[in-house]
C-alpha cells in the first residue's frame, strides 16, 4: 500500500506543509515565506516569525491537502520538524501536527530539520551509501556522514558562525539587504579581481569550520579603507569573501569524501543554492569521479517536502512521537537506526 | 452542542468538554509543565473521559489572550487546527474575561489581572453578574491602572494568580476598596470560557484561517523599528 505523509515545517521563517508519497514523490509542497516581513529588521525576528506561523499554519495545511486533492483519511502519518530551530516557531508546527494527528488518528513523527535538508535529495534521486552531506544554511555548516538510512555522523561542524550567517553579516557590511547570500553571490560573479582574505583551515585533519575570523577580516578591511578615505569595491570584497568560503568548504568536503570512500556527495540547506559554491563542488567531484547532487532551489531552502522525505524512512524504521512532543530548539542530529 | 474549551494563555492550563449546560470533563492545573507538553495530552484526556471521539466536537472556544505570547499561540494553534480539521466554528474569548467569570457571582466589580512584567499588567474590570465591561482591556504600567481604579471609587475584587505580585501596592492605593478573591478562584477554567463563548454569535466556519491571537502588544522589534523610523523623520 502506498504511504502518504503530511509534513509540516515551521522552524524558522517559512510556514510550510507538503504531502510526500513513499518518501520520494512530492504530491504537494506549499511554502508561505515571511522574508518580506523580516527584511526591514535585517534578519529573522523570532516573535514576528511565530506570529506569522500561527496566522498561516492552517492555510498551508489546507493548501497542501487541496493541491494533492487528498483528504486526511488518505494519509498514513503526520510529520513535523521537532528541532532545531526557533522554539516559538517550532511550537506552532508541532502543536498543529499533534492536534491534526490526534483528530485523524494518525501516527506522529518528529523530524530533525537537518535530516530533512539531507533527505531533500531523496526526492530527486535515490540516496546511496556511504553518503557525505555538506549542510550549509543560515543556521548550519556541517559535514554529515551517512552509512545507511537513518544513520548520521556529524564529522565536522562550524565552531562559530554558520556560513549563511557570515554571508548575511558581510552583506550588511556591503550595505546589501537581507537575506545577503544571493547578493554576495551575484556581486562575486561580477568581479574579476578579489580582495585576498584568509582561509581558515583549523588543525591538521579537522573537518570543522570557522567563519567568524573571515567575517572580521572583511569588517577590518572595510574599516581600514574607510580610515584611508578610500572607497571599497563591493564586487571585489564579495569575491574575496566568497572565494575563501567556497575554497574551504570544497576542500574539506573533498577530503572527507576520499577518506570515507563515499558513493555519493550531496549539498543541502539554503546556501547550497549559492552558484559559486555549487560550481566549485560540481567541478571538484566531477574530477574526482564521485556523483555529486544539489536539490533544486525550492528544496534547498526550508520546506516541508524534505521533512516528509526524512519522516518516511523514520516511519519505516518504526519511529513514533506522541502528544507530549515539545519543540527542541537545540536538537542534535542523532541516528534513528 | 458539544464544546471543547482551551485555555493556555498564561501559566495555568485548563481544557474542558461541555455539552450544552453540562460540564462533562475538565482539567485545571497550575504546575510547572509547558503547554506544548501538557495541553494536547490534557485535551485527549477530557475527550476520552467524556466518552467522546474528536469528531464529536461541534464547536471550539479558545482563550485568545492577552497573556504569554507563546502560551496564547499554543492554545490558538490547537484551537484553529481542531476547528479547521473538524470544520466547526471557533470562538475566541478574552483571557481576562475568562478569569473574571470565576467571580461572576461576587458583589463587587471584578478586576482580573495578569502580569506583563516590568511593572506592566494586562487588566480589565467587569460588573459582577453580567460581566459587562467597566474598564476595557488595559495594558500598561500598574500605576495607570490604579489611577483608573481609584476614579471608580467602589469596592473591587482582584482575581488571578498574578495579583499576589501587586496586591500590596493595590491596597496601598485603594485601601479597603481592594478585595482579594479567594485563591481558589485564581485559575482560569475552560468551562467558564465555553460558557462565555456560548453567549457569543458563532462565526462562520471559513473564518478560522483569519483567527489571530489578541496579543494587545506589538512585538518589541516592531516597536523599536517604529521608534527608529520616527527618529529618522525628525
Ligand atoms: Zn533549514
Amino acid at each position: 500500500m502506498d504511504n502518504y505523509i503530511l509534513a509540516i515545517e515551521t522552524s524558522c521563517d517559512e510556514t510550510a506543509a507538503a504531502i510526500i508519497k513513499n518518501g520520494t514523490e512530492i504530491i504537494s509542497n506549499v511554502v508561505s515565506s515571511q522574508i518580506d516581513s523580516h527584511k526591514r529588521f535585517g534578519g529573522v525576528v523570532p516573535e514576528i516569525a511565530s506570529r506569522h506561523h500561527v496566522e498561516q499554519v492552517t492555510i498551508v495545511l489546507e493548501e497542501a491537502l487541496n493541491q494533492a486533492n487528498m483528504e486526511p483519511k488518505d494519509l498514513t502519518a503526520v510529520a513535523v520538524t521537532e528541532g532545531p530551530g526557533l522554539v516559538g516557531a517550532l511550537l506552532i508546527g508541532i502543536n498543529a501536527a499533534k492536534a491534526f494527528a490526534f483528530i485523524h488518528g494518525l501516527p506522529l513523527i518528529g523530524t530533525h530539520h537537518i535530516a530533512g535538508h539531507i533527505y531533500a535529495n531523496n526526492l530527486i534521486q535515490p540516496m546511496e551509501f556511504p553518503l557525505l552531506a555538506l549542510v550549509v544554511s543560515g543556521g548550519h555548516t556541517e559535514l554529515v556522514l551517512m552509512r545507511e538510512h537513518g544513520s548520521f555522523e556529524v564529522i565536522g561542524e562550524t565552531r562559530d558562525d554558520a556560513a549563511g550567517e557570515a554571508y548575511d553579516k558581510v552583506a550588511r557590511v556591503l550595505n546589501m539587504p537581507y537575506p545577503g547570500g544571493p547578493h554576495i553571490d551575484r556581486l562575486a560573479h561580477e568581479a574579476t579581481e578579489a580582495v585576498p582574505f584568509p582561509r581558515v583551515w583549523l588543525e591538521e585533519g579537522s573537518y570543522d569550520f570557522s567563519f567568524s575570523g573571515l567575517k572580521s577580516a572583511v569588517i577590518n578591511y572595510k574599516h581600514n579603507m574607510d580610515q584611508r578615505g578610500e572607497e571599497i569595491i563591493p564586487e571585489k570584497v564579495a569575491k574575496g569573501f566568497q572565494d575563501s568560503v567556497v575554497e574551504v568548504l570544497t576542500a574539506k568536503t573533498l577530503r572527507a569524501a576520499r577518506e570515507f570512500h563515499v558513493k555519493q556527495v550531496i549539498a543541502a540547506g539554503g546556501v547550497s543554492a549559492n552558484k559559486g559554491l555549487r560550481t566549485a563542488l560540481e567541478n571538484a567531484f566531477k574530477e574526482e569521479g564521485i556523483p555529486f547532487y544539489v536539490p533544486p532551489l525550492k528544496l534547498c531552502t526550508d520546506n516541508a517536502a524534505m521533512i516528509g522525505a526524512a519522516a518516511y524512512e523514520m516511519y519505516q524504521a518504526g519511529v513514533r512521537g506522541n502528544l507530549a512532543m515539545n519543540g527542541r530548539p537545540g536538537m542534535e542530529l542523532t541516528s534513528w537506526k | 452542542m458539544i464544546w471543547l474549551g482551551i485555555e493556555t494563555a498564561n501559566a495555568p492550563l485548563s481544557v474542558a468538554i461541555v455539552n450544552e449546560n453540562k460540564v462533562l470533563a475538565e482539567v485545571v492545573q497550575n504546575i510547572k509543565l509547558t503547554h506544548s507538553v501538557g495541553a494536547m495530552p490534557a485535551i485527549e484526556e477530557v475527550i476520552k473521559k467524556a466518552g467522546l471521539l474528536p469528531a464529536d466536537i461541534e464547536a471550539i472556544a479558545v482563550s485568545e489572550g492577552p497573556g504569554s505570547y507563546t502560551g496564547v499561540r499554543i492554545g490558538v494553534t490547537l484551537a484553529k487546527t481542531f476547528a479547521w480539521s473538524l470544520k466547526k466554528p471557533l470562538v475566541g474569548v478574552s483571557s481576562l474575561k475568562v478569569l473574571a467569570a470565576n467571580a461572576s457571582t461576587s458583589n463587587y466589580a471584578i478586576c482580573s489581572l495578569i502580569d506583563a512584567r516590568r511593572q506592566n499588567v494586562y487588566a480589565a474590570v467587569y460588573e459582577s453578574g453580567s460581566l459587562n465591561t467597566v474598564i476595557e482591556d488595559y495594558h500598561d504600567h500598574i500605576d495607570g491602572l490604579l489611577q483608573k481604579l481609584q476614579q471608580l471609587n467602589r469596592p473591587i475584587l482582584f482575581i488571578g494568580s498574578d495579583v499576589e505580585i501587586y496586591f500590596e501596592k493595590i491596597q496601598h492605593e485603594l485601601g479597603d476598596l481592594a478585595i482579594r478573591a479567594p485563591y481558589t478562584m485564581d485559575l482560569p477554567r475552560a468551562s467558564e470560557l465555553v460558557a462565555l463563548a456560548q453567549q457569543m454569535p458563532l462565526p462562520a466556519i471559513g473564518a478560522v484561517h483569519e483567527f489571530v491571537p489578541q496579543y494587545r502588544r506589538i512585538a518589541e522589534a516592531e516597536a523599536n523599528w517604529i521608534k527608529e523610523q520616527k527618529k529618522e523623520q525628525h
